[in-house]
Parts: structure tokens; C-alpha cells; sequence
């Protein structure tokens, strides 16, 4: 006797009741054609992915079950024209009113015309309530979004995002691209983690064209990575006492910022890496005076660093208004799968480089650090300890970074395939998904940034705060814009 | 701290020695916005920035102007947080259809005597995203655009030189 196999809508539904029981973490919810698709992980390091051939232009809503997966669907709606059938949100999200067209990655049908309709914005109701509408241009400097404010007196009552101001198209422009062109709009998408990007990518086209990237290869890709971090972590921890007034932490951290990236210009010929990490390996070596400018670095980092660390941590003023701010239920962060520092300053333990392994980082020791508070002050201590693992690992890295060539000698095939890849990134893990078409060109390649699943936290974290605090608590959590918009 | 504050005392300054401009479009540009600038403006310019769609990468050179490297503020540049208190609109990225609007309507809110400084390769033409449904093109095909700066995203010693160029027409 067989079992007759699973219908879409049973495998679909039972993924749904597995996210919403908290027996999975959603991982990238997109489409591509006319099918919904989905990747969720629960037993590490898997990551499985359904997909669902939408029935009259609709597919089974996922956030009417699960909330994370909202802000997903809306964009699906948006650039496929799939609909989420049940889902509790049908306003429009990345699509503004403003394009020529509707459905860039569906109809492509002509968009109407006429003045881009209001947004409907969530209300707030009570006595002595009133809205504070900031962006989307901000006083710094800083990505464009529109923050809508409810406030009661100097507390946030309710804070709603809107964002997709910085839309660009990326996943049309990919599609028929080649994969050179795929390298360069990945290192584009969110330019602070150009390198977790374009790493993300480059494993998913070699997942999906059984190309390999050599070891020296890996090692050097985990060297760009580290050093994109330390590089971005020192900016947001001095930038965060900096929204807290404390300009000598800015100051001092600016300085160690700086010279990371000058150190990474003369190691890789770029000052943030772009375009240094292609499919089948890296495009630049590392000889030996590059090795001793790095490793100079790091000593200066670890002999001036601590001193910062202490004053962060002796300075009362400063931790009066790090400590207890924008605090982030570890209930929440988990339930969104939260990830980066945000996740792990609330209690979520977990880091891609070692709960999705990939080379080299099953060879190297480093820790997660993890904190239960979830306060600012919880996200600026991860980010110090993620500052130190990192020196650590460009420590092992430089000691031990094996000889041989930099990239794959095998040319990818041209022929179709699938591949997908999960990269930490300084904010968090990014999601990769490519589909190439039978010459090997790009058919649809879906980018997932880590805020996708930050954004609705800082939400739910600002309630209850004064909005002189957002400034704040909006820089500890740092999501990128550019990278949700994409 | 107070050992923190002492050493910064002692030990002399990380700021660098300005660089002189090298570039004829800079110079040229340079001397064209001295009458005006130097008549009205005095030796000092007030700078907002705008990122009308950029990936944040020109952001974060933008940022690296105000360490102590760079130190933008020693020349009488500053970033202000309002369109109305700005001499120089600085914007990033190509101008998504998105961002538009909020341009023009930060453009309109500067006053005038006003310059438009284009930031990165993105600016210029849409860069790498030229071609998109999602965007208008470069920050001229929305606003009027003084200057140029190359780079993707440019280094912060070139935004430096240019915006020397714009205060300062006298060519050191």
C-alpha cells in the first residue's frame, strides 16, 4: 500500500502550523513566477523550502498564522501581483503609487496613473494623543524612511515604519543577468554589508552550479567578512553613545573605524571590499606585507579598544540612558527569528557561521556571545564581544590562511539550477535563494535581508519610551533600509 | 577617562593636511562659485545631505568626513539637520521614483544661494541600477546638479577635495 504524496496545500499548511507553533523560523518567504516560496529552518543546519503554485493568482497566507511573514507578503503583492489569501495586512508596502508599472516581477501591467494614493496608517485612540510624523528625509545622515509617531505627552504610544522610499528594482534588474552582474548588484543591495552580500550570493551560485570555491578562497572571503564587521560594529557602538551625547566614544571609535578601513583598502584595493568576492572565489590575494599591514591592525585595535570598553562601562551618564531603553522582549525575538545582535542581545542564540556552518568557520573557534536583557545597553555589549571574536578570528585566519589558488578554474556550466545560501552578516544572517535558466544566467535570484525581521521589532521595542529616546534606540538596532527595499 | 582625555591632549592630532584641488572640472567649478559664494557666504558652508536612494556605502564615507582623520568641521563645513538652515544640498544615490518627491520638495525648502554636490556613481547616471522601473536616474534629471563626485562610493579624501572646492575657489 503507498501513501498518497501530499498535496501543496497540506505540506503549505502543515509548514504554516510548524511556524506559528514555534517549531520552525521562517527564513525567506518570496515568489518567483506565479509560485509563493518559502525557506524555514528547524532542525540546523537545514533549511528547507517549499513552494506553492498559486490557485487564481493567491497563495495561503503565512502571516495570518505567523506575524513575521506580514511585511513579506506585502511585498510579494507588490512586485508579483500574488496575493496572500487570509492575510491580515493588504496595504500596499514597497509599491508607493509611483512606479510606471504594477507587478515589476509578475504582469508588468501599466500602472494607472494619477496622484499615488494615501497611506492608511495605523491609528492610535485616547485622550491627549497626537501623531508625530518624521521623515522620510531625517536630520542625519542617515537612509530615508517615514516614521509615523503616536504619542501621549513625551511616550510612544505606538510607532509605525513605512518604508521602500529606496526601492530599486534589484530583483528585476537580476533577473537575466549574468552572473558578473548578479556579483555587482548583490555588493549593491545594503552597501555596509557589501561583502556579506556578495558572499551570500556567490555560495548560492556555486550551491546551484556545483562550482567550488578553492579553500585559500574561503579563508579570504571570512577575512573581508571580519573585517566588515569590527569596521561596522565600531562605527555603531560609537554612534550609539553619540545619540546618547557622549562624543568622546564617538570620537575614539571613529578613529578605530577608520583605520580598519584604511588597513582593508590596502589589503584588498577598497576601503568597504566591494566587488572583491565573485562566484567561484575572490577576486583579489592577500600576500604577505597585506598580511602584516592586518595583523597590525588588529594589535592596535586590542591595545586601544579596552580602554574604550572601560569608559563605556564606567561612565554612569552614559549607561543612565543605555541601560533599560528600548528594552526587547526575548518572547518576540525569537518568535521572529530575529537575528544579528538584536536577536542575540534578547536571548537568541544563534549565529549562522556556526548553526549553518560554511568553510572556514567549522575550522575556527569563536564564541556567540549572547545577552538576555535586550536593552540598548544589551546591544552595545554585543557588539563589543562581537568586536573581539571577530579580532580573534582575523587572528586564526592570518596564522593559518592556506596556500593555492583564488578561484574555481572550473567555468560554471550554463545549465539551470537552484542554490541557496545563509551568510552572517554584521546585522545579522543574510538570505540568498538563485534560480539560473538553462544558459546559467540568472532567472530569478531572491535577497533577504536580516531587517526584514529587526524592523517590526523596533516597533514593539519603542513602546513605552520617550520619543526623545528613539534617535537611540532606532541607532542600537542600526536595520538597513536599503536592504529591506531593495 | 581622565586618562582617555589626557592622551588625547598630549599626543598630537590624527587630522590630515587638506588636499588641494587636482581635478580642472573642480577647479573650473571652484571658480565659478567663489564670487558668489565668498560675497554672500563668508568662508563657510552649511551642507545638508539627502539620500534620494543610495545603498548606504556613499553614507558611510559621507560619515567618515567628520573623524578625526578628516575633520570637516576645521574648514567652516557642517552637516545641519534642515533643508531651510543648508547653502549645499549633498545627495546620494539614483533618485528612485520613491525618493522624488521628498528631493524636490528638499530642494525647494533650501535657499537660495544653493549648490547641488551629486555623491557617488549612482548620482551621476543610476549607476548600477540604471534602467529600473524603480528609478528617475541620476540626482540631474531631478534637481539642478553642481558638482560631481566619482567614486563608488567616492573616498572621503576626494568628497573632502571637492567640497574644499566648492568653499574655497582661491586653488591652493
Amino acid at each position: 500500500m503507498t501513501t498518497a504524496k501530499p498535496t501543496q496545500d497540506e505540506t503549505w499548511g502543515e509548514a504554516i502550523r510548524r511556524l506559528a507553533a514555534g517549531e520552525a523560523r521562517l527564513v525567506a518567504l518570496w515568489a518567483d513566477g506565479t509560485e509563493a516560496r518559502m525557506a524555514l529552518s528547524a532542525a540546523r543546519p537545514e533549511v528547507e523550502l517549499f513552494r506553492y503554485a498559486a490557485v487564481d493568482g493567491a497563495f495561503p497566507s503565512v502571516g495570518a498564522a505567523h506575524a513575521p511573514a506580514i511585511r513579506l507578503e506585502r511585498a510579494i503583492a507588490d512586485l508579483s501581483g500574488l496575493k496572500a489569501k487570509g492575510a491580515p495586512d493588504a496595504r500596499p508596502w514597497l509599491d508607493h503609487g509611483r512606479w510606471p508599472l504594477r507587478h515589476p516581477l509578475g504582469s508588468n501591467a501599466p500602472a494607472g496613473g494619477g496622484e499615488p494614493e494615501r497611506y492608511a496608517f495605523l491609528g492610535a485612540e485616547g485622550v491627549g494623543l497626537h501623531q508625530i510624523p518624521v521623515g522620510p528625509v531625517h536630520a542625519g545622515i542617515i537612509e530615508p524612511g517615514h516614521f509615523r509617531f503616536h504619542a501621549s505627552g513625551e511616550t510612544i504610544v505606538r510607532l509605525e515604519e513605512r518604508l521602500g522610499y529606496v526601492h530599486k528594482g534589484v530583483e528585476r534588474l537580476m533577473a537575466g543577468a549574468d552572473l558578473a552582474r548578479g556579483a555587482e548588484l548583490a555588493g549593491r543591495v545594503s552597501g555596509d554589508s557589501t561583502v556579506a552580500y556578495q558572499i551570500a550570493f556567490a555560495r548560492a551560485i556555486e550551491a546551484a552550479t556545483r562550482m567550488v570555491a578553492p579553500p585559500r578562497a574561503a579563508w579570504l572571503r571570512a577575512l573581508m567578512a571580519e573585517i566588515e564587521r569590527v569596521a561596522n560594529h565600531l562605527g555603531d557602538i560609537g554612534a550609539i553613545c553619540n545619540d546618547a551625547s557622549f562624543a568622546l566614544m564617538h570620537a575614539h571609535t571613529g578613529v578605530l573605524r577608520e583605520l580598519t578601513l584604511r588597513a582593508a583598502d590596502a589589503a584588498f584595493g577598497h576601503r568597504l571590499m566591494m566587488d572583491r568576492v565573485a562566484p567561484g572565489g575572490v577576486l583579489v590575494d592577500l600576500d604577505r606585507d597585506r598580511r602584516a599591514a592586518l595583523r597590525e591592525l588588529t594589535t592596535t585595535i586590542r591595545d586601544r579598544f579596552p580602554r574604550l570598553v572601560e569608559l563605556y562601562d564606567n561612565t554612569a551618564s552614559l549607561q543612565d540612558r543605555t541601560v533599560g531603553a528600548g528594552r526587547l522582549d526575548p518572547g518576540l525575538a525569537q518568535r521572529f527569528g530575529c537575528g544579528g545582535v538584536i536577536g542575540r542581545a534578547s536571548g537568541r542564540d544563534f549565529d549562522a557561521r556556526r548553526d549553518h556552518p560554511y568553510s572556514p568557520y567549522d575550522e575556527l573557534r569563536f564564541e556567540t556571545p549572547v545577552w538576555k536583557e535586550g536593552d540598548v545597553n544589551a546591544r552595545v555589549w554585543v557588539r563589543i564581544r562581537e568586536v573581539e571574536e571577530s579580532l580573534r578570528l582575523i587572528g586564526q585566519i592570518l596564522d593559518r590562511l592556506p596556500v593555492g589558488p583564488i578561484r574555481s578554474e572550473r567555468e560554471p556550466a550554463g545549465r539551470a539550477g537552484e542554490g541557496w545560501a545563509l551568510v552572517e552578516g554584521f546585522r545579522g544572517d543574510v538570505f540568498v535563494h538563485v534560480r539560473l535558466d538553462d544558459d546559467g544566467r540568472i532567472a530569478r535570484c531572491h535577497l533577504r535581508d536580516p531587517s526584514w525581521f529587526q524592523w517590526p521589532l523596533l516597533e514593539a521595542a519603542i513602546e513605552g519610551n520617550i520619543v526623545a529616546d528613539f534617535p537611540l534606540c532606532n541607532k542600537s538596532f542600526n536595520c538597513s533600509y536599503s536592504g529591506c527595499d531593495l | 577617562m581622565r586618562r582617555t582625555l589626557i592622551e588625547g591632549l598630549l599626543n598630537g592630532p590624527l587630522t590630515e593636511a587638506a588636499p588641494g584641488p587636482d581635478d580642472p572640472e573642480l577647479a573650473a567649478l571652484a571658480q565659478e562659485v567663489e564670487r558668489a559664494a565668498a560675497a554672500t557666504l563668508g568662508r563657510s558652508l552649511s551642507i545638508r545631505h539627502v539620500d534620494a536612494g543610495s545603498c548606504n556605502g556613499c553614507e558611510l564615507e559621507i560619515h567618515a568626513l567628520g573623524n578625526a582623520f578628516y575633520d570637516l568641521e576645521r574648514f567652516g563645513l557642517r552637516f545641519v539637520a534642515s533643508p531651510r538652515h543648508a547653502d549645499v544640498l549633498l545627495v546620494t544615490g539614483p533618485v528612485t521614483r520613491n525618493m522624488r518627491e521628498a528631493l524636490e520638495r528638499t530642494y525647494a525648502a533650501t535657499p537660495a544661494p544653493k549648490w547641488v554636490v551629486a555623491c557617488g556613481a549612482c548620482a551621476k547616471d543610476g549607476g548600477a541600477f540604471a534602467g529600473s522601473y524603480a528609478i528617475v536616474g541620476g540626482i540631474g534629471e531631478v534637481v539642478p546638479v553642481d558638482l560631481h563626485v566619482p567614486g563608488c562610493p567616492p573616498r572621503p579624501a576626494t568628497l573632502l577635495k571637492a567640497l574644499l572646492a566648492l568653499l574655497d575657489g582661491r586653488g591652493r
